[in-house]
């Protein structure tokens, strides 16, 4: 009985930790629509503003409180900022764009905290009245857990007051429920999307802050800050708060006792909670319905490639098969990995682009592929054609089993429906070591016989890839990928005429697995390795980038994003020790520059001069 | 030979009754109007009889055969194809590629993952838009036509599985006075020509009196009146609840 109410206690210091920080994320998405992974930045910087502040104060109760609350001051300070600065440019922006652009400012202000800070983990000297325990029936429980299980309901209750007695309060409803509806009415938009966001980077920070008794300040919690933050606020439903703080203490509880029940499996349940969630209820616990979609440009008509760029892509093959004679080694790997760059967001924007189901989760298949061909060749020992068929397979059986739940939901939920499933896989890589080896991973993955030599196997990987890329790109200009496209414009079209809209998309979520296990498995006999990693948000987020900087509507669109990310990636990460910093800052003036992505961007020059 | 009857449908939603207690048949050939005040319950009507809704109670059977609340598309297999209010088309595809789509789908030719799309059925397309007369805008995106192309690019669509039942929900909404009488002199040749029944809603009473056979009022979702033209323009209690207890002349 105490065991069970001290966990339960641990439980509701979790929560509290989880809801401020998707407090902030719902507030600002209720009223903006911008989905805001820097959310997790805000925190960290948080953290690190924190320990500085409180290094200056006493460290006394007092002290500690007068520093939360400076250090709430400064990133509402910095969120404004960083409003007017970058999000107010992006408003009229598609949401995914928004997206990206927020996950420049993740990569900028991990190199910047870096540099400020420095790489090491930061903890608070911990003072007497902060290492206290009580004693709960023999147990002891960390006293300062009990101020984050008042910290919860505290800040509920003040976020009520703020939104229910105040004219402030009542204009971020109103814009939450109807913001143009609040324009049209003649409220300062600009001033309250402002507001609404150094209010939500203000909570991020004292999330941050609060962390630092129990935790440290250090480079990794952006991420992983984000990912919990995400799924609280998915399952509350988005822009509601009481829904947050629901969410934030069923998914704390569980978090808790499946520590102690299912020690191996605590990834899996947060993630778990949010696939029922979202099955059984697609808008979250407390969310209203999805309302219609912002009606967005109509998406431009798929032609087939002018004859000028069918010439261009033949010359750049025959120059990638050439290119071993002339290059050395270094470069044949790099270009390997440009290979199946291409491939892995192709396979993203075949869902994404004419299927209109955006993925944050897309490594999932990556890795899933990446995994069978290393099982296949190190426990089965097959040869490599065989473990190469084995990926996409595998890829594409487990894509079709998730994709039964994901393509019932549409927009930022089925977004965030993929990234649970990606991060239960990345959770199984890692925790079932029997069969994955955990973080030390698979080793001794090669390609042998004939194909041991490097030259051999890059022509392999280049055959492949463009084959399998240049297969979806077929099965869009034929009637299933018009089906799809048909499926994304209007369902109730689609339905009308006789097409099964929702069979069409799992099989075109299921063809999209399958290409990107294939890329993953070429991976994988590329680094000779698999790691967790392979699944991991970050990889994800790179077949985003990918796709996003091409441009969604253009069917050329991933091949010329995916190369135009890898060779700025590597050439930033030869350039400079700090190309997070640069990357970032060049996905956001990229973002800025091209919404439309280069491709998109090429073909609206060509039209214009046309 | 009757094509469709509804027989006491039902709908609410929430606590309000949309539909309540419709029966009518639609024979082959015919051209039945629905029409009604704003909020009557005639698209609500409508999106039961094509499936976007199913009744809580009630029947709809299609040459006999019951079709309440099955999908919209194995309705629209049964030989059904609709316009929509609020027009829903493909816009990222030309004209010409809508009324492809509908044809393929026809066809059962849409699981084809090799020969692109525009190598098939190219010909029927061109003949359905003819009909419809957008041949001229076959190469446009459906994305950027105008109300009144997309109304017809609709009316094609529908057309592409031969269907013996027609419901076209405003179809003449967002055209010319003299586009109007041509579509709907289109619709009726349809009718004649291949025994289509086709049951459409509008607002223009122009439209309705001169082209269909039949009329339905609807009022609150209930049935008041049905007869041809000259006996609803009889009709005291049409005039009142429809044309405004006020009103001296039919037209409006």
């Amino acid at each position: 009985m105490t065991v069970f109410l001290v966990q339960l206690l641990t439980g509701l210091a979790g929560a509290a930790a989880l809801f401020l920080v998707a407090a902030g994320l719902t507030v600002i998405f209720g009223v903006t629509r911008v989905v805001n992974f820097s959310h997790g930045s805000l925190y960290m910087l948080g953290a690190y503003v924190g320990w500085t502040v409180l290094a200056h104060l006493p460290h006394s109760i007092a002290g500690f409180a007068l520093g939360v609350v400076v250090t709430a001051l400064v990133l509402a300070a910095f969120g404004a900022g960083l409003e007017m600065a970058l999000l107010r440019r992006l408003y009229r922006a598609p949401e995914l764009l928004q997206l990206l652009a927020t996950f420049g400012v993740v990569l900028m202000v991990q190199d910047i905290t870096q540099a400020i800070w420095g790489a090491e983990d930061l903890t608070l000297p911990r003072p007497h009245w902060m290492r206290g325990f009580v004693a709960i029936g023999g147990e002891r429980f960390p006293r300062f857990d009990l101020v984050l299980i008042a910290a919860g309901p505290l800040v509920l209750g003040l976020l009520w007051l703020l939104l229910h007695r105040t004219r402030f309060g009542t204009l971020v409803r109103a814009a939450t429920q109807d913001r143009d509806m609040v324009a049209a009415l003649g409220v300062d938009q600009r001033r309250l999307f402002t507001a609404v966001f150094a209010l939500g980077a203000a909570l991020a920070g004292l999330g941050g802050v609060l962390s630092l008794p129990d935790g440290s300040a250090n480079l990794q919690l952006d991420l992983s800050v984000i990912t919990d933050a995400f799924v609280v606020v998915v399952v509350g439903g988005l822009g509601s708060i009481g829904g947050a703080y629901l969410a934030s203490l069923i998914i704390g509880v569980l978090q808790a006792f499946g520590i102690l029940l299912l020690p191996k499996l605590t990834l899996v349940i947060v993630f778990a909670v949010m696939a029922v969630v979202l099955v059984f209820r697609p808008q979250g616990l407390l969310g209203r319905a999805a309302d219609a979609v912002r009606e967005a440009a109509a998406p431009p008509l798929v032609r087939p490639a002018a004859p000028a760029l069918r010439l261009l892509g033949a010359a750049v093959f025959v120059l990638l098969a050439a290119a071993p004679f002339a290059v050395g080694p270094f470069a044949v790997s790099v270009l390997t990995e440009a290979m199946i760059a291409v491939l892995f967001a192709a396979s993203l924007h075949f869902m994404m682009g004419p299927g209109g189901m955006p993925s944050f989760g897309h490594a999932a298949w990556f890795g899933i592929g990446a995994y069978a061909a290393a099982l296949a060749a190190t426990a089965l020992h097959l040869p490599l054609p065989a473990a190469l068929l084995l990926a996409p397979l595998a890829a594409a059986v487990v894509a079709a089993l998730f994709g039964w739940f994901v393509v019932r939901l549409s927009g930022v939920y089925l977004a965030m429906l993929t990234l649970a499933f990606a991060q239960i896989v990345w959770a199984v890589a890692l925790q079932w070591t029997g069969l994955t080896g955990g973080d030390n991973g698979i080793l001794g993955v090669w390609p042998g016989g004939v194909l041991a030599g490097a030259h051999a196997f890059y022509w392999v990987v280049l055959a492949l890839c463009v084959l399998a890329t240049l297969l979806l790109r077929r099965v869009l200009y034929a009637p299933f990928g018009y089906a799809l496209r048909g499926a994304r414009d209007s369902t109730l079209r689609a339905e009308a005429i006789g097409l099964p809209t929702v069979r069409i998309r799992l099989a075109a979520f299921t063809i999209a697995g399958a290409a990107a296990g294939l890329a993953g498995g070429l991976s994988a006999y590329s680094k000779g390795s698999v790691f967790p990693t392979y699944v991991s948000i970050g990889r994800s987020v790179d077949a985003l980038l990918m796709v996003l900087l091409g441009g969604v509507q253009t069917i050329a669109g991933p091949i010329v994003g995916a190369l135009a990310y890898t060779g700025l990636y590597d050439a930033l990460l030869l350039a400079t020790s700090q190309w997070r910093l640069a990357l970032g800052a060049a996905i956001v003036a990229l973002v800025l520059a091209f919404p439309q992505g280069i491709a998109g961007a090429a073909q609206q020059l060509r039209r214009r001069a046309a | 030979m009757t094509v469709l009857a509804a027989e006491g449908l039902r709908k609410s939603f929430g606590g309000t009754a949309a539909v309540q207690g419709v029966s009518f048949a639609v024979a082959a050939g015919e051209m039945l109007a629905l029409i009604g005040p704003n909020g009557a319950g005639k698209s609500t009507c409508f999106n039961m009889l094509s499936g976007q809704l199913r009744p809580d109670a009630g029947r709809v059977l299609l040459g006999g055969a019951d079709i309440t609340a099955l999908a919209p598309r194995r309705i629209w297999r049964l030989g059904v194809g609709r316009t929509f209010q609020i027009t829903a088309t493909f816009a990222s595809m030309t004209v010409g590629e809508n009324v492809q789509m509908a044809l393929l789908s026809h066809a059962g030719q849409v699981w084809r993952f090799w020969r692109p799309v525009r190598r098939r059925g190219v010909a029927a397309a061109a003949a359905l838009l003819d009909q419809v007369g957008l041949s001229a805008l076959a190469d446009t995106a459906a994305g950027v036509l105008a109300y009144g192309d997309l109304k017809r690019l609709e009316l094609a669509m529908a057309l592409a599985n031969a269907p013996r039942l027609l419901l076209m929900d405003e179809p003449t909404a967002g055209m010319a006075p003299a586009e109007r009488t041509a579509l709907m002199r289109l619709a009726r040749d349809l009718a004649t020509a291949h025994g289509i029944a086709v049951l459409f809603t509008e607002h223009d009473m122009d439209v309705v009196f001169s082209a269909a056979d039949r009329i339905l009022v609807l009022h609150h979702g209930a049935l008041i009146a049905e007869g041809d033209g000259a006996a609803i323009r009889a009709d005291a209690r049409v005039r009142e609840v429809y044309l405004g207890s006020g009103a001296t002349s039919g037209g409006h």
